[in-house]
């Protein structure tokens, strides 16, 4: 899933103040899965900033909605019944969501409410951490399904570095070392001898070194 | 602001602060009117918005009343209760409300002393705090 985080309040008040009537906009997908924008979190959200206002004497309205997603245009349509009656939008979805709201009703001030952090798997119940960096040409099937890209804090392709000690990265002690990973996964799959091969310098033109990527899928395009 | 009466709404847990609450009472013991108690089926129930919409609808303090650490009838609920309150402490403080509005408590069922204790000290803390500054501009 995409994660993100919620901004600091004092970022999402000042962002707010110059408004009277916020449409306030989660988003079903990831943010609801990482707890950063769904429907729980529109709810607090929200409670939150009316509180702040009513304490400054001068209280904001605020709608609250949650999209199926943010990030299809056929949902984000489903605001035209509200946009007219907002100020602006403050939304809780990714960074694709909020530039979609902003695609779309292009007189609406949109704001972000979270900062959108990476592509990554929850390791345990509130904690979630990097796995996949989108590098457009995937080499987990040489790694052992461990990304050296997303993984490894140098994104060595033939690693481990002399910083890896006991497991773990140098850049730092929480951070598993992707090519211990990469090595124990490797060994118990019985593919040492792959571990043996070089992996030869990536193109990095298919991620983001080659400029804004599109996806175009020419049987599914209208 | 002399005649401040502080309305107080306290999540109580059903197997522990609510219980408490009647052993108070069986006591007769008493403890300020200005506390009006929610059961709840275990204090990890209570959720942040909970909390808000109860500060936002009027309260000036708020707390959650759950079972002693281990005691908990569901194993953690009470450990959840009290993150997410020091969660949302943190965010008050951060809008301006003060997070010592509100307050997680332990006790058990049979503590009735505790909870009459708890619940006239915490009014009197927010008594001196003064009216929950949402409220009073509203
Ligand atoms: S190799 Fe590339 S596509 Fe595959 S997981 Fe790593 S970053 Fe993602």
């Amino acid at each position: 899933m995409i994660t993100a985080e919620q901004k600091p309040m004092k970022e999402l008040v000042e962002c707010v103040r110059p408004f009277q009537r916020i449409l306030l906009a989660g988003c079903n997908e990831c943010v609801t899965v990482c707890a950063a924008g769904g429907r729980k979190e529109v709810g607090i959200l929200a409670s939150a900033l009316k509180l702040q206002f009513q304490a400054e004497g001068k209280p904001i309205e605020i709608t609250e909605i949650t999209l199926e997603r943010q990030c299809d245009p056929e949902y984000v349509e489903e605001l035209v019944a509200q946009i007219d009656k907002v100020d602006a939008v403050l939304s809780m979805a990714c960074g694709c969501g909020v530039q979609e709201v902003a695609r779309r009703y292009t007189d609406k001030p949109v704001f972000p409410a979270v900062n959108t952090k990476f592509m990554g798997a929850s390791e345990r119940q509130g904690v979630w951490a990097e796995r996949c960096q989108g590098c457009g040409d995937c080499v987990l099937g040489l790694t052992g399904g461990v990304c050296p890209v997303a993984r490894c804090s140098k994104q060595i392709l033939n690693g481990p570095c002399g910083g890896s000690t006991n497991g773990k990265c140098e850049v730092s002690s929480d951070t598993d070392c992707a090519w211990q990973l990469i090595w124990d996964r490797l060994k118990a799959l019985g593919k040492l001898d792959q571990y043996e091969e070089n992996i030869p310098a990536k193109d990095w033109r298919s991620g983001r070194g080659g400029g804004p990527r599109k996806i175009v899928r020419e049987d599914l395009a209208s | 602001m002399e005649n401040f009466e502080p309305v107080i709404v306290a999540y109580c847990c059903h197997y522990c602060a609510y219980t408490a609450a009647d052993m108070a009472g069986s006591k007769r013991l008493s403890y300020p009117p200005n506390v009006k108690i929610i059961r709840v089926p275990c204090s990890g129930k209570v959720d942040m918005i909970h909390i808000l919409k109860a500060l936002e609808k009027g309260a000036d303090g708020v707390y959650v009343a759950g079972c002693l650490e281990g005691d908990c009838h569901f194993n953690t609920g009470n450990v959840r209760a009290s993150k997410r309150v020091a969660y949302i402490k943190k965010m008050l403080d951060e809008i301006g409300i003060g997070g010592e509005r509100v307050e997680m408590f332990s006790m058990s069922a049979g503590m009735g002393e505790r909870f009459a204790q708890t619940a006239s000290e915490f009014t009197e803390k927010i008594r001196k705090l003064g009216p929950n500054p949402a409220r009073a501009a509203a």
